[in-house]
Protein backbone atom coordinates (compact mmCIF):
# COMPACT_ATOMS: atom_id res chain seq x y z
CA UNK A 1 0.00 0.00 0.00
CA UNK A 2 1.07 3.56 -0.64
CA UNK A 3 2.65 5.34 2.53
CA UNK A 4 0.71 8.31 1.44
CA UNK A 5 -2.71 6.62 1.73
CA UNK A 6 -1.74 5.18 5.00
CA UNK A 7 -1.22 8.67 6.95
CA UNK A 8 -5.06 9.43 7.45
CA UNK A 9 -5.59 5.92 8.93
CA UNK A 10 -2.74 7.10 11.32
CA UNK A 11 -3.35 10.44 12.13
CA UNK A 12 -7.65 9.54 12.66
CA UNK A 13 -6.53 6.80 15.17
CA UNK A 14 -4.71 9.67 17.02
CA UNK A 15 -7.70 11.94 17.26
CA UNK A 16 -9.89 9.11 17.88
CA UNK A 17 -8.38 8.24 21.26
CA UNK A 18 -8.09 12.05 22.03
CA UNK A 19 -12.14 12.67 21.16
CA UNK A 20 -12.18 9.82 23.17
CA UNK A 21 -10.70 10.45 25.80
CA UNK A 22 -12.67 14.26 25.65
CA UNK A 23 -16.09 12.78 25.80
CA UNK A 24 -15.37 10.71 28.51
CA UNK A 25 -13.54 13.95 31.10
CA UNK A 26 -16.26 16.13 29.75
CA UNK A 27 -19.55 13.51 30.70
CA UNK A 28 -17.58 12.87 34.10
CA UNK A 29 -17.99 9.11 33.35
CA UNK A 30 -17.53 7.04 36.19
CA UNK A 31 -17.73 3.22 34.64
CA UNK A 32 -15.42 1.65 37.02
CA UNK A 33 -12.49 3.43 36.20
CA UNK A 34 -13.14 7.33 36.74
CA UNK A 35 -12.30 9.92 34.86
CA UNK A 36 -14.56 12.69 36.91
CA UNK A 37 -11.14 14.15 38.78
CA UNK A 38 -9.25 13.34 35.15
CA UNK A 39 -7.76 16.51 33.18
CA UNK A 40 -9.25 16.37 29.57
CA UNK A 41 -7.44 17.34 26.37
CA UNK A 42 -8.83 21.07 26.32
CA UNK A 43 -7.06 21.57 29.99
CA UNK A 44 -4.18 19.95 29.30
CA UNK A 45 -3.15 21.45 25.83
CA UNK A 46 -3.85 24.73 27.60
CA UNK A 47 -1.48 23.43 30.23
CA UNK A 48 1.20 22.34 27.63
CA UNK A 49 0.51 25.91 25.88
CA UNK A 50 1.61 27.47 29.11
CA UNK A 51 4.53 25.77 29.81
CA UNK A 52 6.29 25.96 26.51
CA UNK A 53 6.46 29.49 27.05
CA UNK A 54 8.56 28.91 29.96
CA UNK A 55 11.73 28.47 30.50
CA UNK A 56 11.49 25.97 32.56
CA UNK A 57 9.44 23.40 29.94
CA UNK A 58 12.56 23.69 27.66
CA UNK A 59 15.36 23.67 30.44
CA UNK A 60 13.91 19.71 32.01
CA UNK A 61 13.61 18.56 28.19
CA UNK A 62 17.52 19.79 27.20
CA UNK A 63 18.46 17.82 30.87
CA UNK A 64 16.53 14.84 29.73
CA UNK A 65 18.37 14.94 27.14
CA UNK A 66 21.41 15.09 27.59
CA UNK A 67 21.31 12.62 30.09
CA UNK A 68 19.42 10.02 27.41
CA UNK A 69 21.45 10.58 24.73
CA UNK A 70 24.83 10.44 26.72
CA UNK A 71 23.62 7.40 28.09
CA UNK A 72 22.35 5.34 25.06
CA UNK A 73 25.64 6.19 23.43
CA UNK A 74 27.64 5.06 25.81
CA UNK A 75 25.58 1.91 25.74
CA UNK A 76 25.91 1.87 22.10
CA UNK A 77 29.10 1.91 21.86
CA UNK A 78 30.32 -0.60 24.65
CA UNK A 79 27.40 -3.10 23.96
CA UNK A 80 28.60 -3.12 20.07
CA UNK A 81 31.99 -3.53 21.04
CA UNK A 82 31.87 -5.95 23.90
CA UNK A 83 28.89 -7.78 22.30
CA UNK A 84 31.55 -8.30 19.35
CA UNK A 85 34.28 -9.25 21.61
CA UNK A 86 32.43 -11.78 23.24
CA UNK A 87 30.96 -13.26 20.20
CA UNK A 88 34.12 -13.40 18.44
CA UNK A 89 37.06 -13.75 21.28
CA UNK A 90 36.74 -16.92 23.50
CA UNK A 91 39.26 -15.49 26.25
CA UNK A 92 36.82 -12.01 25.58
CA UNK A 93 33.66 -14.24 26.45
CA UNK A 94 34.86 -16.23 29.32
CA UNK A 95 36.12 -13.74 31.22
CA UNK A 96 32.95 -11.50 30.38
CA UNK A 97 30.06 -13.13 29.89
CA UNK A 98 29.72 -14.87 33.41
CA UNK A 99 29.68 -11.32 34.47
CA UNK A 100 26.90 -9.79 31.89
CA UNK A 101 24.67 -12.80 32.66
CA UNK A 102 24.24 -12.18 36.48
CA UNK A 103 24.33 -8.37 36.04
CA UNK A 104 21.41 -8.50 32.92
CA UNK A 105 18.41 -10.03 35.27
CA UNK A 106 18.78 -6.83 37.58
CA UNK A 107 16.05 -4.24 36.31
CA UNK A 108 18.33 -0.86 35.70
CA UNK A 109 16.42 1.22 38.19
CA UNK A 110 16.95 -1.45 41.07
CA UNK A 111 20.04 0.53 40.32
CA UNK A 112 20.01 3.91 41.97
CA UNK A 113 20.59 3.16 45.32
CA UNK A 114 23.76 1.56 43.63
CA UNK A 115 24.46 4.88 41.90
CA UNK A 116 23.77 6.84 44.39
CA UNK A 117 26.95 4.99 46.39
CA UNK A 118 29.31 5.05 43.52
CA UNK A 119 28.58 8.59 41.73
CA UNK A 120 29.52 11.57 43.56
CA UNK A 121 26.75 13.38 41.26
CA UNK A 122 23.57 12.95 40.99
CA UNK A 123 24.05 13.58 37.44
CA UNK A 124 26.29 10.47 36.20
CA UNK A 125 24.38 8.36 38.26
CA UNK A 126 20.98 9.31 36.26
CA UNK A 127 23.49 8.63 33.38
CA UNK A 128 24.98 5.61 34.47
CA UNK A 129 20.97 4.27 35.15
CA UNK A 130 19.79 4.77 31.54
CA UNK A 131 23.30 3.57 29.83
CA UNK A 132 22.67 -0.17 32.21
CA UNK A 133 19.19 -0.23 30.45
CA UNK A 134 20.17 0.10 26.93
CA UNK A 135 23.79 -1.87 27.34
CA UNK A 136 22.24 -5.35 27.44
CA UNK A 137 19.58 -5.47 24.68
CA UNK A 138 22.54 -3.95 22.39
CA UNK A 139 24.94 -6.38 23.61
CA UNK A 140 22.88 -9.09 23.69
CA UNK A 141 21.36 -8.29 19.95
CA UNK A 142 24.84 -7.41 18.62
CA UNK A 143 26.15 -11.05 20.22
CA UNK A 144 23.39 -12.82 18.17
CA UNK A 145 24.19 -11.45 14.90
CA UNK A 146 27.62 -11.68 15.21
CA UNK A 147 26.79 -15.44 15.67
CA UNK A 148 24.24 -15.81 12.80
CA UNK A 149 26.65 -14.33 10.13
CA UNK A 150 26.70 -16.43 7.25
CA UNK A 151 30.26 -17.95 7.27
CA UNK A 152 30.79 -17.83 3.87
CA UNK A 153 31.46 -13.64 3.74
CA UNK A 154 34.09 -13.96 6.26
CA UNK A 155 35.69 -16.87 4.14
CA UNK A 156 35.40 -14.90 1.15
CA UNK A 157 37.51 -11.97 2.61
CA UNK A 158 39.83 -14.35 4.06
CA UNK A 159 40.74 -15.96 1.30
CA UNK A 160 41.10 -12.69 -0.65
CA UNK A 161 43.54 -11.59 1.74
CA UNK A 162 42.16 -10.19 4.38
CA UNK A 163 43.26 -10.73 8.16
CA UNK A 164 41.17 -10.72 11.38
CA UNK A 165 40.82 -7.30 11.33
CA UNK A 166 40.45 -6.73 8.23
CA UNK A 167 37.40 -9.27 8.42
CA UNK A 168 36.00 -7.36 11.49
CA UNK A 169 36.14 -4.04 10.03
CA UNK A 170 35.29 -5.25 6.54
CA UNK A 171 32.80 -8.29 7.30
CA UNK A 172 31.72 -8.53 11.05
CA UNK A 173 30.59 -4.94 12.13
CA UNK A 174 28.54 -3.75 8.34
CA UNK A 175 26.92 -7.41 8.54
CA UNK A 176 25.61 -6.91 12.15
CA UNK A 177 24.01 -3.72 11.73
CA UNK A 178 20.42 -4.57 10.96
CA UNK A 179 20.71 -6.93 14.37
CA UNK A 180 22.67 -4.46 16.04
CA UNK A 181 19.90 -1.69 15.17
CA UNK A 182 17.38 -4.12 16.65
CA UNK A 183 18.82 -4.00 19.79
CA UNK A 184 19.00 -0.14 19.92
CA UNK A 185 15.36 0.11 19.43
CA UNK A 186 14.86 -1.86 22.05
CA UNK A 187 17.69 0.16 23.92
CA UNK A 188 16.05 3.41 23.01
CA UNK A 189 12.47 2.32 24.62
CA UNK A 190 14.22 1.07 27.85
CA UNK A 191 16.64 4.31 28.30
CA UNK A 192 13.64 6.25 28.39
CA UNK A 193 11.78 4.24 31.03
CA UNK A 194 14.82 4.29 33.32
CA UNK A 195 15.65 7.83 32.75
CA UNK A 196 12.50 9.06 33.58
CA UNK A 197 12.27 6.66 36.51
CA UNK A 198 15.78 7.89 37.73
CA UNK A 199 14.51 11.47 37.42
CA UNK A 200 11.37 10.45 39.58
CA UNK A 201 13.57 9.12 42.40
CA UNK A 202 16.77 11.26 42.40
CA UNK A 203 16.73 14.20 39.67
CA UNK A 204 16.85 17.78 40.68
CA UNK A 205 15.51 19.10 36.82
CA UNK A 206 14.43 17.00 34.05
CA UNK A 207 10.92 15.87 32.50
CA UNK A 208 11.00 13.13 35.01
CA UNK A 209 11.34 15.02 38.07
CA UNK A 210 8.89 17.68 36.51
CA UNK A 211 6.29 15.07 36.31
CA UNK A 212 6.37 13.79 39.45
CA UNK A 213 6.82 17.58 40.82
CA UNK A 214 3.44 18.26 39.51
CA UNK A 215 1.91 15.24 41.03
CA UNK A 216 2.98 16.19 44.39
CA UNK A 217 1.76 19.17 44.08
CA UNK A 218 -1.28 17.73 43.13
CA UNK A 219 -1.21 19.62 39.43
CA UNK A 220 -2.92 16.45 37.00
CA UNK A 221 -2.58 18.28 34.01
CA UNK A 222 0.89 18.99 34.59
CA UNK A 223 1.20 15.68 35.52
CA UNK A 224 -0.43 15.15 31.66
CA UNK A 225 1.62 17.49 29.77
CA UNK A 226 4.94 16.14 31.49
CA UNK A 227 3.81 12.58 29.80
CA UNK A 228 2.57 14.11 26.88
CA UNK A 229 6.26 15.23 26.69
CA UNK A 230 7.99 11.95 27.15
CA UNK A 231 5.81 10.22 24.68
CA UNK A 232 6.58 13.03 22.08
CA UNK A 233 10.01 13.04 23.03
CA UNK A 234 10.84 9.17 23.23
CA UNK A 235 8.69 8.98 19.74
CA UNK A 236 11.23 11.22 18.21
CA UNK A 237 14.57 9.34 19.60
CA UNK A 238 13.17 6.25 18.52
CA UNK A 239 11.82 7.23 15.09
CA UNK A 240 15.35 8.64 14.70
CA UNK A 241 17.33 5.54 15.14
CA UNK A 242 14.85 3.57 13.07
CA UNK A 243 15.36 5.99 10.14
CA UNK A 244 19.42 5.63 10.83
CA UNK A 245 18.63 1.90 10.81
CA UNK A 246 17.15 2.14 7.70
CA UNK A 247 19.52 4.44 6.15
CA UNK A 248 22.39 1.92 7.05
CA UNK A 249 20.88 -1.08 5.71
CA UNK A 250 19.49 -0.51 2.22
CA UNK A 251 21.24 -3.41 1.27
CA UNK A 252 19.16 -5.84 3.03
CA UNK A 253 16.76 -7.87 0.63
CA UNK A 254 12.94 -6.28 0.49
CA UNK A 255 11.44 -8.57 2.12
CA UNK A 256 13.77 -8.16 5.31
CA UNK A 257 13.16 -4.54 5.60
CA UNK A 258 9.72 -3.33 5.46
CA UNK B 1 43.49 -12.82 -31.35
CA UNK B 2 47.05 -14.01 -33.00
CA UNK B 3 47.44 -17.83 -33.51
CA UNK B 4 50.02 -17.94 -30.89
CA UNK B 5 47.46 -16.67 -28.36
CA UNK B 6 44.93 -18.98 -29.82
CA UNK B 7 47.52 -21.98 -29.22
CA UNK B 8 47.83 -20.53 -25.42
CA UNK B 9 44.43 -20.33 -24.51
CA UNK B 10 43.16 -23.62 -25.89
CA UNK B 11 46.57 -25.39 -25.38
CA UNK B 12 46.80 -28.13 -22.62
CA UNK B 13 49.53 -30.11 -22.19
CA UNK B 14 52.04 -28.64 -21.00
CA UNK B 15 50.49 -25.76 -19.14
CA UNK B 16 51.87 -22.64 -20.27
CA UNK B 17 53.32 -20.31 -17.05
CA UNK B 18 53.23 -22.90 -14.89
CA UNK B 19 56.29 -20.84 -12.93
CA UNK B 20 53.44 -18.41 -11.69
CA UNK B 21 50.85 -21.14 -10.75
CA UNK B 22 51.13 -22.94 -7.11
CA UNK B 23 51.57 -26.52 -6.79
CA UNK B 24 49.10 -28.15 -4.36
CA UNK B 25 49.71 -31.43 -2.48
CA UNK B 26 47.38 -33.18 -0.24
CA UNK B 27 49.23 -35.70 1.62
CA UNK B 28 47.23 -38.61 3.73
CA UNK B 29 44.70 -35.89 4.59
CA UNK B 30 41.77 -36.47 6.48
CA UNK B 31 39.08 -33.54 6.96
CA UNK B 32 35.82 -33.37 8.48
CA UNK B 33 33.65 -31.22 10.80
CA UNK B 34 33.08 -31.79 14.31
CA UNK B 35 34.36 -35.35 14.50
CA UNK B 36 32.80 -36.10 11.70
CA UNK B 37 35.26 -37.21 8.96
CA UNK B 38 34.28 -36.37 4.97
CA UNK B 39 37.65 -36.84 3.57
CA UNK B 40 39.50 -40.00 4.52
CA UNK B 41 43.51 -40.26 3.89
CA UNK B 42 43.97 -38.49 0.65
CA UNK B 43 46.54 -38.14 -1.71
CA UNK B 44 46.39 -35.45 -4.54
CA UNK B 45 48.73 -33.97 -6.34
CA UNK B 46 47.71 -30.57 -8.79
CA UNK B 47 51.27 -29.42 -10.90
CA UNK B 48 51.89 -26.10 -10.94
CA UNK B 49 49.29 -24.07 -13.90
CA UNK B 50 47.53 -27.43 -14.10
CA UNK B 51 43.88 -27.22 -13.99
CA UNK B 52 42.13 -29.89 -12.42
CA UNK B 53 38.91 -30.67 -12.45
CA UNK B 54 36.80 -32.98 -9.38
CA UNK B 55 34.15 -34.84 -10.25
CA UNK B 56 32.07 -37.05 -7.63
CA UNK B 57 28.92 -37.63 -6.30
CA UNK B 58 27.86 -35.20 -3.57
CA UNK B 59 28.94 -35.23 -0.20
CA UNK B 60 32.32 -37.09 -1.12
CA UNK B 61 34.26 -34.13 0.11
CA UNK B 62 34.64 -31.88 -3.12
CA UNK B 63 34.16 -28.76 -1.79
CA UNK B 64 35.62 -29.64 2.02
CA UNK B 65 39.17 -30.35 -0.38
CA UNK B 66 38.76 -26.77 -2.14
CA UNK B 67 38.55 -25.68 1.77
CA UNK B 68 41.67 -27.22 3.21
CA UNK B 69 43.74 -25.99 0.07
CA UNK B 70 42.49 -22.68 0.63
CA UNK B 71 43.54 -22.45 4.09
CA UNK B 72 39.89 -22.03 5.81
CA UNK B 73 39.78 -26.11 7.04
CA UNK B 74 42.95 -27.43 9.15
CA UNK B 75 43.34 -31.21 8.21
CA UNK B 76 42.14 -33.38 10.95
CA UNK B 77 45.75 -35.44 9.85
CA UNK B 78 47.79 -35.16 6.99
CA UNK B 79 49.80 -32.37 5.54
CA UNK B 80 48.10 -30.14 2.94
CA UNK B 81 51.19 -28.14 1.22
CA UNK B 82 51.11 -25.09 -1.14
CA UNK B 83 54.38 -24.82 -3.06
CA UNK B 84 55.88 -27.58 -0.80
CA UNK B 85 55.00 -25.69 2.51
CA UNK B 86 52.51 -26.30 4.96
CA UNK B 87 49.14 -24.18 4.33
CA UNK B 88 48.62 -22.76 7.52
CA UNK B 89 46.08 -20.38 7.27
CA UNK B 90 43.87 -18.15 4.30
CA UNK B 91 46.33 -16.30 1.59
CA UNK B 92 45.39 -14.01 -1.42
CA UNK B 93 47.32 -16.34 -3.18
CA UNK B 94 44.60 -19.77 -2.99
CA UNK B 95 41.46 -17.42 -4.12
CA UNK B 96 38.15 -19.86 -3.36
CA UNK B 97 35.28 -18.92 -5.85
CA UNK B 98 31.93 -20.61 -3.74
CA UNK B 99 29.39 -22.58 -4.61
CA UNK B 100 26.70 -19.92 -2.86
CA UNK B 101 26.23 -16.27 -2.76
CA UNK B 102 29.70 -14.72 -1.42
CA UNK B 103 29.17 -11.61 -2.15
CA UNK B 104 29.15 -9.05 0.60
CA UNK B 105 25.47 -7.45 0.28
CA UNK B 106 26.05 -3.96 1.07
CA UNK B 107 28.87 -3.42 -1.26
CA UNK B 108 27.85 -2.86 -4.97
CA UNK B 109 28.95 -4.88 -7.79
CA UNK B 110 32.18 -2.82 -8.42
CA UNK B 111 33.16 -2.66 -4.57
CA UNK B 112 32.89 -6.11 -4.06
CA UNK B 113 35.14 -6.48 -7.28
CA UNK B 114 37.46 -4.61 -5.84
CA UNK B 115 37.72 -6.06 -2.42
CA UNK B 116 41.20 -7.76 -2.96
CA UNK B 117 42.66 -4.96 -4.27
CA UNK B 118 41.17 -2.81 -1.63
CA UNK B 119 42.59 -5.29 0.98
CA UNK B 120 46.24 -5.01 -0.84
CA UNK B 121 45.94 -1.28 0.33
CA UNK B 122 45.83 -0.48 -4.43
CA UNK B 123 44.73 3.17 -4.48
CA UNK B 124 40.88 3.98 -5.12
CA UNK B 125 41.32 5.45 -8.80
CA UNK B 126 43.13 2.15 -9.64
CA UNK B 127 41.50 -0.79 -8.04
CA UNK B 128 37.75 1.46 -9.47
CA UNK B 129 39.06 1.05 -12.90
CA UNK B 130 40.39 -2.82 -12.42
CA UNK B 131 37.16 -3.50 -11.17
CA UNK B 132 35.28 -1.94 -14.01
CA UNK B 133 36.97 -3.58 -16.67
CA UNK B 134 36.46 -7.20 -14.90
CA UNK B 135 33.24 -6.27 -14.34
CA UNK B 136 33.00 -5.48 -18.43
CA UNK B 137 34.83 -8.86 -19.34
CA UNK B 138 32.13 -10.84 -17.34
CA UNK B 139 29.43 -8.76 -19.09
CA UNK B 140 28.04 -6.70 -16.07
CA UNK B 141 30.00 -3.19 -17.52
CA UNK B 142 26.24 -2.16 -16.57
CA UNK B 143 25.38 -3.40 -13.12
CA UNK B 144 28.42 -1.76 -11.30
CA UNK B 145 26.58 0.29 -9.06
CA UNK B 146 23.97 -2.45 -8.24
CA UNK B 147 23.78 -3.57 -5.05
CA UNK B 148 23.65 -7.75 -5.01
CA UNK B 149 19.88 -8.02 -4.14
CA UNK B 150 19.21 -6.31 -7.37
CA UNK B 151 21.16 -8.77 -9.34
CA UNK B 152 19.65 -12.33 -10.42
CA UNK B 153 21.43 -15.65 -8.60
CA UNK B 154 23.58 -16.18 -12.78
CA UNK B 155 24.60 -12.16 -12.33
CA UNK B 156 25.80 -12.43 -8.78
CA UNK B 157 27.92 -15.60 -9.69
CA UNK B 158 29.70 -13.42 -12.32
CA UNK B 159 30.33 -10.85 -10.22
CA UNK B 160 32.00 -13.51 -7.91
CA UNK B 161 33.86 -14.58 -10.51
CA UNK B 162 35.32 -11.07 -11.53
CA UNK B 163 36.10 -10.80 -8.13
CA UNK B 164 37.99 -13.80 -7.90
CA UNK B 165 40.29 -13.49 -10.60
CA UNK B 166 40.51 -9.55 -10.48
CA UNK B 167 42.54 -11.06 -7.12
CA UNK B 168 45.16 -12.48 -9.59
CA UNK B 169 45.53 -15.19 -7.19
CA UNK B 170 48.51 -18.07 -8.29
CA UNK B 171 45.60 -20.80 -7.57
CA UNK B 172 42.10 -20.68 -8.17
CA UNK B 173 39.80 -22.75 -6.01
CA UNK B 174 36.43 -23.12 -8.05
CA UNK B 175 33.54 -24.79 -6.35
CA UNK B 176 30.61 -25.20 -8.85
CA UNK B 177 31.32 -21.67 -9.95
CA UNK B 178 29.38 -22.17 -12.86
CA UNK B 179 26.12 -24.03 -11.50
CA UNK B 180 23.74 -20.66 -11.50
CA UNK B 181 24.48 -20.15 -15.01
CA UNK B 182 22.41 -20.27 -18.15
CA UNK B 183 23.74 -22.49 -21.10
CA UNK B 184 25.33 -19.56 -23.23
CA UNK B 185 26.73 -17.26 -20.52
CA UNK B 186 28.03 -20.42 -18.85
CA UNK B 187 30.06 -21.08 -21.90
CA UNK B 188 31.24 -17.52 -22.47
CA UNK B 189 32.20 -17.67 -18.93
CA UNK B 190 34.52 -21.13 -19.14
CA UNK B 191 35.65 -19.31 -22.23
CA UNK B 192 37.04 -16.23 -20.02
CA UNK B 193 38.50 -18.33 -17.74
CA UNK B 194 40.64 -19.70 -20.44
CA UNK B 195 41.44 -16.29 -21.35
CA UNK B 196 42.31 -15.02 -18.38
CA UNK B 197 44.54 -18.10 -17.45
CA UNK B 198 46.25 -17.55 -20.71
CA UNK B 199 47.33 -13.86 -19.42
CA UNK B 200 47.96 -14.75 -16.15
CA UNK B 201 48.89 -18.62 -15.55
CA UNK B 202 47.44 -19.90 -11.78
CA UNK B 203 46.68 -23.54 -10.96
CA UNK B 204 43.02 -24.45 -11.09
CA UNK B 205 41.47 -26.96 -8.85
CA UNK B 206 37.89 -26.80 -10.51
CA UNK B 207 34.66 -28.52 -9.10
CA UNK B 208 31.98 -29.63 -11.10
CA UNK B 209 28.87 -31.84 -11.68
CA UNK B 210 29.06 -31.24 -16.00
CA UNK B 211 30.81 -34.02 -17.62
CA UNK B 212 31.15 -31.83 -20.67
CA UNK B 213 32.41 -28.68 -18.59
CA UNK B 214 35.22 -31.17 -17.18
CA UNK B 215 36.39 -32.58 -20.10
CA UNK B 216 36.07 -29.07 -22.03
CA UNK B 217 38.24 -27.28 -19.21
CA UNK B 218 40.18 -29.66 -17.43
CA UNK B 219 44.18 -31.35 -18.63
CA UNK B 220 43.19 -33.70 -16.08
CA UNK B 221 39.80 -34.82 -14.11
CA UNK B 222 39.85 -36.85 -10.77
CA UNK B 223 36.91 -38.85 -10.07
CA UNK B 224 36.51 -38.56 -6.19
CA UNK B 225 34.64 -41.47 -4.51
CA UNK B 226 34.23 -42.06 -0.51
CA UNK B 227 37.39 -43.77 -0.26
CA UNK B 228 39.49 -40.96 -2.05
CA UNK B 229 40.58 -40.76 -5.63
CA UNK B 230 38.32 -43.67 -7.77
CA UNK B 231 39.49 -42.68 -10.78
CA UNK B 232 41.63 -40.47 -13.12
CA UNK B 233 41.94 -38.87 -16.49
CA UNK B 234 43.88 -37.51 -18.86
CA UNK B 235 41.95 -35.31 -20.81
CA UNK B 236 43.63 -35.47 -24.41
CA UNK B 237 45.38 -32.83 -25.66
CA UNK B 238 43.49 -32.54 -28.93
CA UNK B 239 40.79 -30.45 -27.55
CA UNK B 240 41.30 -27.55 -29.17
CA UNK B 241 41.16 -29.38 -32.70
CA UNK B 242 37.84 -30.54 -31.70
CA UNK B 243 36.84 -27.25 -30.46
CA UNK B 244 37.71 -25.48 -33.75
CA UNK B 245 35.97 -28.39 -35.72
CA UNK B 246 32.88 -28.02 -33.78
CA UNK B 247 33.19 -23.85 -34.70
CA UNK B 248 32.78 -23.42 -31.04
CA UNK B 249 35.53 -21.16 -30.46
CA UNK B 250 33.44 -18.71 -32.86
CA UNK B 251 30.28 -19.41 -30.80
CA UNK B 252 31.69 -18.79 -27.80
CA UNK B 253 33.47 -15.32 -28.86
CA UNK B 254 30.31 -13.94 -30.36
CA UNK B 255 28.64 -15.03 -26.55
CA UNK B 256 31.37 -13.19 -24.85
Amino acid sequence: MNGLHRWPVRVASLLAAVAVWHLATAADLRLWVRFDRFPGPVEVVREFGRQVEQGQFWQDVAQSLVRILSGFALAAVLGVALGVATARSRWAGDLLQPLFEVARPIPAIALVPVAILLFPANEQGIVFITFAAAFFPVLVSTRHAVKALPVVWEDAVRTLGGGRWRVLVRVVLPGVLPGVFGGLSIGMGVAWICVISAEMISGDFGVGYRTWQAYTIVDYPGVLVGMATIGLLGWLTSASVELAGRRLTRWLPREERS
Amino acid sequence: MSGEAQRRVWGVDPPQGAGRGLSLRAERVTLGYGGRAVVRGLDLDVAAGEILVVVGPSGCGKSTLLRAFAGLLPAVSGRVLADGEPVGGASADRALMFQDDALLPWRTARRNVELALALRGVPRRERRAAAERWLGRVGLGDDAGRLPRELSGGMRQRVQLARTLAAGPRAILMDEPFGALDAQTRASMQRLLLDVLADAPATVVFVTHDVDEALLLGHRVVVLGPAGVAAEFAVPASRDAVLAALGAGDQLKEAV
